[in-house]
C-alpha cells in the first residue's frame, strides 16, 4: 500500500456519495416538484393557477416578505413536506400492525434500488485534484451507482418487489377499499410485467447486450434508438430497425404507465371507486412514502426509458467526460465539465419525460379493468412476440 | 324489454387509439399554452380580489338580526327560528321588557340570542321563518374565529352585523 | 242504549251522552272552545255547531222508513249547538256538512275580530285551540276594517296568573272553574258588547290554590302562568308522563321539560284521581330540581373537614362504617318521597344490618277537601306496606333519637330526610358514623360522614302508593345533575357492599323481588302499572 487511499476504498467511498448525492440531492427533491409540476401542469391544462402562494419562507429569517421566485409558490412542495410529517401518523385498531408498517417500507425500497443501476451521466474525471491529494489519479468515475452487466434485468426484478408492498398494504389494512386496489395492483402489475419484459427483447438483440452504461454508450457512438441518426452515420439497416424499434418503445412506455399505477391505469387507487385504493388507511409519513414511492418509479421508468431509447446522458456534438466524441472544438474546456453536463442531459431528459407522464394523466380517462387487461394480454403481449420475430428478421436481412 | 345500444362501428385509426390520444394530448397542450400566457385562466385571486361587488341581491350570507328605524330590536323572541333551524345553530333565551320601556307593549325581546356560525348552515329559513322580520341573511359570508366561542355569533354581534332595516311591517306601532 | 246517526253512520251511544262526546267517540272531532268535560256547558262560543235532525215522522207517529229500510231524516234547517245537548233515539247528525263549514268559517273570523294576532310572543302558541281550529276551519283572511277594540293586557289578576283580556274570546271557561271546581267565585266578565272583559273581584284577587288549571283550560293565551310566562315555547317541550309527588295524593302530571331543565307541569287526566286538575303548590314544587345548591358529588367527612369522593370510595366507605357495628347500633331514618323500589331496598339493607329500629319522617300540613291531602309524604302508604314503617308513621322515631342520646345508636342512615326534622338535636348528630342520602343540603349531610348525591322526582323512574292505595309509576324526565345517581342504585350498591351478592341490574328487577314477596302487588311489574296507575287490593 504505497498509497494514502487504494483503489477498492476509492470505489466504494465514490459509490457512497454517488447514492447519497443522487437519492438526497437528486431524485428526492425531484420527487416533490414532479409533485409540484404535476399539480401546476394539471391546473394550466384545465385553465386555473394551481398552487402559486407559498414562497420560501424567508419571513422566519426576519425578511419583510417571503422570497418567491418567478413562478410563485415552489415552496409549496416544502411545506407538503413538513406537512406529511407533521400530522398524525394514525393506525387504525383494525388493522394488522407489522404488515400494516412493513407495506411502504416495502414500497419505497424497491423504487429507490432501480435507481441503481440507472447511468444518470457518462463519467467525472477529478484526477487533477487526486493527483495533487493522493499523488496518482484512479482514472474517470462511472456516473452509475452500481455499474452490472446484468443491468436490465435488475430493474425488472427489483421492481416487481413493489407489488408485494401495495398487496401487503392492501391486504393488511383489513378493509374492503384497500384490499381491492392491492388485488388490482397484482393483476395489473403481473400482466404489464410481461409485456415489458418481452417488449425490451429485440433491444438487446440490438445492443447485445445488457449492462445500461454499455448500452447507452452504444447509443453514442450508433446513434439513439429512437432517433438513429444523431452521430449521422446513415445505413439502411437503421431504417429497417427503426419499425421495430418504436413498437418497442409505444410498449414499453404504455406498460411503464401501467407498472407505475398512472393514470390511464391508476385502477389499484381509482378514487371514484375505491376512495384511494390500497392506501385508504394510511396517513401522514406513511402515506407520503407511498406517494413518494410512486413518483420514484415514475422517475425510475422515465430514467430507463430515456437510457434505453433516448440515448441516456448523450447529446449531439456535447463530448463525453472522458473528452471522446463531440465537437472537437468543444475539447479544449476541461472534461469534467462535460461530465456535468452529460448529468444533466439526462435529467433534463427524465424531467421532459416526466412532464410527459403528467400530460397524459391529465389528457386521459381511466381504463375500465376488462380493456387494461386485454390491452395487456391480447394486444401487447402479442405484438410484443411478434416484434422479437421482426427484429430478428431485419437484422438478418440487413446485416451491418 | 331490454333496449340494445347499437356499438358504433369504428374505423381501423379509431380501433388503433393512438391518434385519438395524440388528439387528446393536442387539446390539453393547447390549454396548457393558454393558461401559461395568462389568457385561459378564469381562477380568482381571492383575498385580493372579491366577490362582494357582484354578489346578487339574494345572496345568503351569515344571518344577522335588525332594529327598526325607531330603535327597537325587532325580535320579540318567539323562537320559530330556534325551531326551524335544521342544523339547530340557534340558541334563544326570552325575556321580559320591564314596564318602564317605551316598547313595553310589545312584552317580550330576546335575553339571548346565540347563532353558532359553526352550525349554521345559511340555508336561510330563519329569515323565512320569522313573523317578525327580524332576522335576515346578510351578505357576509367571510366568518372566522381562532376558538369556538369566538364563533358564536351573541346578540350584540348579530346587531351589529345586522343594523337597521326600516320599511317593513309595523305591527307593533298602534298608529299603523 | 240510543241509535244516532253521525255523518251517514249509525251508531249506539248511552243514554245521556253529549252529542258533541258521541261525535269525540264517533271520531268526528267537533271543534269547541267553551265546552269542557268537566264543566257545565254555557254554549256561548259556538264553535261547536253541527246540523241536526230527527227521524220523519208519519201521520200514524211511526217514523218514515226510506227505500233502505232506515228512518227518513228530517234535518232542522237552523244549525245547533252540540255541546248543550244529549244523543237522543233516531237522532241524526252532519259534522261536516257545507252549512256546519260555513258556520265554523262565520264563527272563526267573529272570534277573531278583535284578536291582536300576537302569536310570536303568546305563550299560548303551539297548544292554541285558536291556532288550531282557525287553520283547520277558519278562512285565513278577515273582512273587518274597524279599529280593533283595546283591552287591557298583561293584568295581573292573581299573584300566579296573567290575564291579556285582549286575546280573550269569552268562552268562560276559567269562571266556570272558580265556581264549580275551586268553590271560590272570584272570576267574572264586567262591561258590555265587544268590550266585554274576564275581571277579578274588585276586592279579590284569583289567588286559590288552584287558579293555575284556568290557564290549562283557557283554550286561547288569554290567561298565562306567571311561573312559565316567557320561559319557553311549548313545543320545544318533552312531555313526559308522571305524578306530582308533593303530597299523598299523587295528582297525574305531564312534566314539560327541555334538555334537562323542567319548565312546567300540567295536570294530567285520570278521573280515579285527579279528574283534570291539580293545585298550584304541587305544580310550582319542582324548582327546587334546579337549585343551584343541589348535591352533585359524593362527599366524605375527612379530618380536617370534606373531600368529595368517586362513587366506589364512597359506597366502600359507607359499608365499612355500617359494618363496624352490631344490628341493634344502627338506625334507619327512611322518607315517605322515597319510591316503593327505593323502601323495599332500604328494608332489604335493615335487615341484612341486622336492625330494626327503622322509620320514615311523616310531614303534615294542612289540606283542604279538594285535591291537597294533609299527608305531605307521597308515599306512606308504601313504607307502611314495605314495612318500613308502622301504622303510624314516625312513631318509632322517639326510640331512634332516644338511642343517639344515651349513645346507643351510633350509627345512623338517613334517607332523603333531615335527622333534625325528626327530633335528633344537632349537636347530638356528630356520630361517628352518620350516612345521609338527599338531594339537596339540609343539617344532616352537612354533618355525614358519607353523603350520597341522590335524585329528585323527576330524575328517576320507580312506583309509589298514593293516599288511597293507588300504585303509581314516576318516569324519568330529565337527567339528575352532575354525578348524582338514583337512589335505587345507591341503596343497591350498598347492599353489596354490605352483604357481598345480589343480582339486580335494572329497577325493573327491584319490582319483581318486591312482587314476589308482597302479596298486594303480586302479578304487577313496573311496565304493567301503566300511565293511569292501579288501584291495589286493601
Amino acid at each position: 500500500m504505497d498509497t494514502l487511499l487504494s483503489y477498492d476504498w476509492f470505489f466504494i467511498a465514490t459509490s457512497l456519495v454517488k447514492t447519497l448525492v443522487i437519492i438526497f440531492g437528486v431524485i428526492l427533491p425531484m420527487v416533490s416538484y414532479s409533485v409540484y409540476a404535476e399539480r401546476r401542469v394539471s391546473a394550466l391544462i384545465q385553465d386555473r393557477l394551481g398552487p402559486n402562494r407559498v414562497g420560501f419562507p424567508t419571513t422566519l429569517l426576519g425578511f419583510k416578505k417571503d422570497l418567491q421566485l418567478f413562478l410563485g409558490g415552489l415552496g409549496q412542495p416544502i411545506a407538503d413536506g413538513l406537512k406529511f410529517i407533521l400530522k398524525e401518523d394514525f393506525t387504525p385498531a383494525h388493522v394488522n400492525k407489522f404488515y400494516f408498517w412493513l407495506a411502504p417500507i416495502l414500497v419505497i425500497v424497491p423504487a429507490l434500488l432501480t435507481l441503481a443501476v440507472l447511468p444518470f451521466g457518462s463519467s467525472l474525471d477529478f484526477d487533477f485534484i487526486f493527483q495533487r491529494i493522493f499523488g496518482h489519479g484512479f482514472g474517470p468515475v462511472k456516473m452509475v451507482i452500481a455499474d452490472i452487466d446484468v443491468g436490465i434485468l435488475f430493474v425488472f426484478a427489483i421492481s416487481s418487489l413493489s407489488v408485494y408492498g401495495i398487496v401487503l398494504a392492501g391486504w393488511s389494512s383489513n378493509s374492503k377499499y384497500p384490499f381491492l386496489g392491492g388485488v388490482r395492483s397484482t393483476s395489473q402489475m403481473i400482466s404489464y410485467e410481461l409485456s415489458i419484459g418481452l417488449s425490451v427483447i429485440p433491444l438487446f438483440m440490438i445492443f447485445g447486450k445488457l449492462n445500461l452504461s454499455a448500452i447507452v454508450r452504444f447509443q453514442a457512438e450508433h446513434g439513439w434508438l429512437l432517433f438513429p441518426f444523431t452521430n449521422g452515420e446513415f445505413t439502411w439497416q437503421k431504417i429497417a430497425l427503426w419499425v421495430p424499434c418504436f413498437i418497442s418503445f409505444i410498449i414499453f412506455m404504455v406498460s411503464v404507465f401501467a407498472e407505475t399505477n398512472r393514470l390511464p391505469f391508476d385502477l389499484p387507487e381509482a378514487e371514484t371507486e375505491l376512495v384511494a385504493g390500497y392506501h385508504t388507511e394510511y396517513s401522514s409519513m406513511k402515506f407520503a412514502l407511498f406517494f413518494l414511492a410512486e413518483y420514484t418509479a415514475m422517475i425510475a421508468g422515465s430514467g430507463l426509458v430515456v437510457a434505453l431509447f433516448l440515448g441516456g446522458w448523450h447529446l449531439p456534438f456535447i463530448p463525453d467526460g472522458a473528452g471522446n466524441g463531440g465537437l472537437e472544438i468543444l475539447h479544449h474546456l476541461p472534461n469534467w465539465i462535460w461530465g456535468f453536463v452529460n448529468i444533466g442531459v439526462f435529467f433534463g431528459k427524465v424531467s421532459v419525460l416526466i412532464i410527459f407522464f403528467i400530460w397524459v394523466r391529465w389528457t386521459l380517462p381511466r381504463f375500465r379493468f376488462d380493456q387494461l387487461m386485454r390491452l395487456g394480454w391480447i394486444w401487447f403481449f402479442e405484438i410484443a412476440l411478434v416484434n422479437i420475430f421482426l427484429t430478428a428478421g431485419v437484422l438478418a436481412l440487413f446485416p451491418n | 324489454m331490454a333496449y340494445v345500444v347499437p356499438r358504433p362501428k369504428l374505423t381501423l385509426a379509431e380501433k388503433l387509439y393512438l391518434p385519438a390520444i395524440v388528439a387528446g394530448l393536442a387539446i390539453t397542450l393547447k390549454h396548457f399554452k393558454k393558461a401559461l400566457f395568462g389568457k385561459g385562466n378564469v381562477t380568482m385571486q381571492y383575498p385580493e380580489q372579491k366577490w362582494d361587488a357582484s354578489l346578487p341581491e339574494h345572496y345568503r350570507g351569515a344571518p344577522t338580526l335588525v332594529k327598526d328605524e325607531h330603535d327597537r330590536e325587532r325580535c320579540v323572541a318567539c323562537q320559530l327560528c330556534e325551531f326551524i333551524c335544521p342544523p339547530r345553530a340557534i340558541r334563544i333565551k326570552p325575556g321580559e321588557i320591564p314596564a318602564t320601556n317605551k316598547f313595553a307593549k310589545v312584552e317580550k325581546f330576546p335575553l339571548e340570542f346565540d347563532i353558532d356560525m359553526i352550525r349554521c348552515i345559511y340555508c336561510g329559513l330563519c329569515e323565512e321563518v320569522c313573523p317578525e322580520q327580524a332576522i335576515f341573511l346578510r351578505k357576509d359570508y367571510s366568518i372566522t374565529g381562532l376558538t369556538r366561542a369566538e364563533m358564536v355569533h351573541d346578540k350584540a354581534k348579530l346587531y351589529e352585523l345586522g343594523g337597521v332595516m326600516d320599511g317593513l311591517v309595523h305591527k307593533w306601532n298602534p298608529k299603523k | 242504549m240510543l241509535n244516532v246517526q253521525i255523518d251517514g253512520v249509525w251508531m249506539q251511544f248511552p243514554r245521556g251522552t253529549r252529542l258533541i262526546e258521541a261525535c269525540a267517540q264517533a271520531n268526528k272531532f267537533v271543534p269547541r272552545y267553551c265546552y269542557h268535560a268537566k264543566l257545565s256547558s254555557p254554549g256561548n262560543c259556538r264553535m261547536c255547531l253541527i246540523e241536526m235532525g230527527m227521524p220523519k215522522m208519519g201521520p200514524d207517529r211511526k217514523p218514515v222508513l226510506g227505500t233502505d229500510g232506515k228512518p227518513e231524516i228530517a234535518w232542522i234547517p237552523r244549525p245547533q249547538i252540540s255541546c248543550a245537548q244529549d244523543v237522543a233515539e233516531g237522532m241524526a247528525v252532519r259534522t261536516d256538512s257545507p252549512m256546519v263549514r260555513d258556520c265554523r268559517h262565520g264563527v272563526m273570523e267573529f272570534l277573531l275580530i278583535n284578536h291582536p294576532l300576537d302569536c310570536p310572543i303568546c305563550d299560548q302558541a303551539g297548544e292554541c285551540r285558536l291556532q288550531e281550529f282557525s287553520v283547520d276551519h277558519g278562512t285565513g283572511g278577515s273582512r273587518f276594517l274597524e279599529n280593533k277594540v283595546k283591552k287591557p293586557n298583561n293584568v295581573e289578576v292573581g299573584p300566579r296568573v296573567t290575564l291579556d283580556a285582549e286575546r280573550c274570546i269569552l268562552c268562560t271557561r276559567c269562571i266556570r272553574f272558580m265556581q264549580e271546581v275551586a268553590h271560590d267565585d272570584v272570576l267574572g266578565i264586567v262591561d258590555r258588547g265587544s268590550h266585554s272583559t274576564i275581571a277579578c273581584h274588585s276586592d279579590r284577587k284569583l289567588d286559590s290554590n288552584y287558579s293555575l288549571n284556568t290557564v290549562d283550560i283557557c283554550p286561547v293565551g288569554a290567561l298565562t302562568s306567571e311561573d312559565f310566562r316567557f320561559k319557553m315555547r311549548v313545543w320545544f317541550l318533552k312531555e313526559t308522563k308522571s305524578f306530582c309527588t308533593s303530597c299523598a295524593t299523587g295528582c297525574n302530571t305531564v312534566i314539560g321539560s327541555r334538555e334537562n331543565t323542567i319548565y312546567r307541569q300540567t295536570p294530567r287526566e285520570n278521573n280515579d284521581v285527579n279528574s283534570a286538575w291539580m293545585c298550584d303548590y304541587g305544580r310550582l314544587n319542582f324548582h327546587y330540581l334546579h337549585s343551584k345548591d343541589r348535591l352533585m358529588e359524593p362527599v366524605l367527612k375527612t379530618k380536617d373537614g370534606h373531600e368529595i369522593a368517586t362513587w366506589e370510595k364512597a359506597i366502600a366507605r359507607a359499608a365499612t362504617e355500617l359494618k363496624k357495628y352490631r344490628g341493634e347500633e344502627i338506625g334507619i331514618i327512611a322518607s315517605g318521597r322515597m319510591t316503593n323500589e327505593e323502601l323495599w331496598l332500604a328494608k332489604k339493607l335493615a335487615e341484612a344490618l341486622g336492625t330494626t329500629l327503622h322509620d320514615i319522617v311523616p310531614h303534615f300540613a294542612e289540606g283542604d277537601d279538594i285535591l291537597l291531602s294533609s299527608d305531605r309524604n307521597p308515599n306512606t302508604r308504601g313504607a307502611q306496606l314495605l314495612g318500613l314503617a308502622s301504622a303510624i308513621p314516625g312513631e318509632h322515631l322517639g326510640a331512634i333519637a332516644d338511642g343517639v342520646r344515651s349513645g346507643k345508636i351510633k350509627a345512623l342512615l338517613v334517607l332523603g330526610e333531615d335527622a333534625v326534622e325528626a327530633g335528633i338535636a344537632t349537636d347530638l348528630l356528630n356520630l361517628e358514623s352518620l350516612i345521609a342520602t338527599h338531594i339537596l343540603p339540609n343539617a344532616t349531610t352537612k354533618l355525614a360522614t358519607v353523603l350520597l348525591p341522590g335524585s329528585g322526582f323527576a330524575e328517576k323512574r320507580g312506583s309509589m302508593i298514593n293516599g288511597k292505595g293507588r300504585l303509581q309509576r314516576l318516569n324519568r324526565a330529565i337527567n339528575p345533575p352532575g354525578n348524582a345517581r338514583d337512589d335505587w342504585e345507591i341503596l343497591r350498591d350498598l347492599i353489596l357492599a354490605v352483604t357481598g351478592h345480589n343480582g339486580i341490574y335494572m329497577i325493573e328487577d327491584v319490582f319483581k323481588q318486591m312482587a314476589a314477596s308482597v302479596p298486594q302487588l303480586a302479578n304487577l311489574s313496573l311496565s304493567k302499572i301503566g300511565d293511569l296507575g292501579v288501584q291495589l287490593p286493601t
